[in-house]
């Protein structure tokens, strides 16, 4: 896996013709303002793969496999690890500004608007609908998402118990993490699965390549 | 003053521990805006939340909202900051180490590890949202159509959405 590839040939060359700042933002603007009921990862692989040719196809799902892994929201990790290796610091702050910007905007603007009228059974009841409506797309994404550790057996005891701690029981996060976490990582310690080494998140990239992809968060 | 510090840490630490995105901070940040601070009511959240959902972008900008409630533009302003600069900053500095742990063998067992953690967190914040918006048939059946569809075919998961709010109106006015 080689996600310290440079995304220009040389750096000589990327020195020489650095991606302009002014072109970083208006494509994750672009990417933010379009992608309405989320997949936005997958829009910005359509410009920053195929339109731009700023990174290989490689190399964005390698930093896709990094922002999973990170905390935070995935289309954010994703637009702080390209801007940087396109511009540095300047270029994950312009990216991830571009990216924001217009979502901020219109929840603002819906935000200031349900405040006056969040009494109003109508607006309620469009909202329930959204709301139940979303817990049908998150179970598509879950299980989509999942898919890999829905089939095996030592994952779908770490995926219980977390479920179990924090959905029922209610237990806080950090708490959770803090315990589940290392167990799970200590689970997967290096040697204890070497015939599976190989085979370290391939699934990732079949699911991106399905038609599926589209909507991920 | 006091309300726009609270906020900032609370969703400070709800950037850091939200591993696995948006969705698996879910109930985390209902226990502490709803249970713990008592900031607003549960359906209040929920609505808030489906705003988030019709708005471009990340979904999760819809904290925004929770801050202009508690403390206005101000208190919106700080839950940005404090919910996505963490976050972009971990990212930024564990970016530029990861590369450097290509080799390690720890390096997957992070990931192969936290992979099922994140996907519990995924099903509780599902859960969490069943919980608050599914309280009759109506509600079950356009999660179940959405979930259906979506399993079927690729359709622009705002146009079910929409529909499902659309529906659930038809359903109280009639």
């Amino acid at each position: 896996m080689d996600s310290a590839k440079p995304l220009l040939s040389t750096p000589n060359e990327r020195a020489a013709h650095p991606v302009q700042l002014r072109a970083i933002f208006k494509t994750f603007f672009t990417a933010g303002a379009i992608s309405f009921g989320g997949g936005v990862v997958a829009y910005l692989r359509e410009y920053v793969v195929y339109e731009h040719k700023w990174l290989d196809d490689e190399g964005f799902l390698d930093a896709l496999e990094l922002s999973e892994t990170l905390p935070g929201l995935n289309s954010v990790n994703m637009s702080v690890i390209i801007g940087d290796r396109l511009r540095g610091v300047i270029g994950a702050a312009s990216a991830v500004a571009g990216l924001l910007l217009p979502g901020m905007v219109v929840i603002m603007t819906l935000g200031v608007l349900w405040s006056s009228q969040r009494h109003n059974p109508y607006l309620r009841a469009v909202l329930v609908g959204v709301a139940a409506s979303a817990v049908g797309l998150l179970t598509t994404v879950t299980l989509q998402l999942g898919h890999r550790q829905f089939t095996r057996l030592a994952d779908l005891l770490f995926i219980g118990a977390t479920f179990v701690a924090v959905g029922i029981l209610k237990i806080s996060l950090v708490i959770v993490l803090l315990t589940l976490g290392p167990l799970a990582i200590w689970y997967y310690r290096p040697a204890a699965h070497p015939s599976e080494s190989a085979h370290h998140f391939r699934h990732l990239r079949e699911r991106f390549h399905s038609h599926r992809a589209h909507w991920r968060h | 003053m006091n309300k726009l510090w609270s906020l900032a840490w609370v969703f400070a630490l709800l950037s850091l521990v939200a591993v696995g995105g948006g969705t698996a901070v879910l109930p985390e940040m209902e226990r502490q805006v709803v249970h713990q601070f008592h900031w607003m009511g549960d359906k209040q959240f929920r609505d808030i939340y489906s705003l988030g959902q019709v708005a471009p972008g990340p979904n999760m900008l819809m904290v925004m909202v929770i801050g202009y409630r508690l403390a206005g533009a101000a208190g919106a302003a700080v839950v940005a900051m404090a919910f996505f600069l963490p976050d972009c900053i971990v990212a930024f500095f564990v970016n530029r180490l990861w590369d450097r742990f290509s080799e390690s063998r720890w390096r997957s067992a992070v990931q192969r590890g936290l992979a099922p953690v994140a996907i519990g967190l995924m099903l509780s914040g599902t859960y969490a949202l069943a919980r608050l918006s599914i309280s009759n048939l109506m509600g079950l059946a356009i999660a179940a159509v959405t979930f259906g569809i979506l399993s079927w075919r690729r359709v622009n998961p705002l146009l079910l959405i929409s529909a499902g709010g659309l529906a659930y109106l038809a359903f109280r006015v009639r």
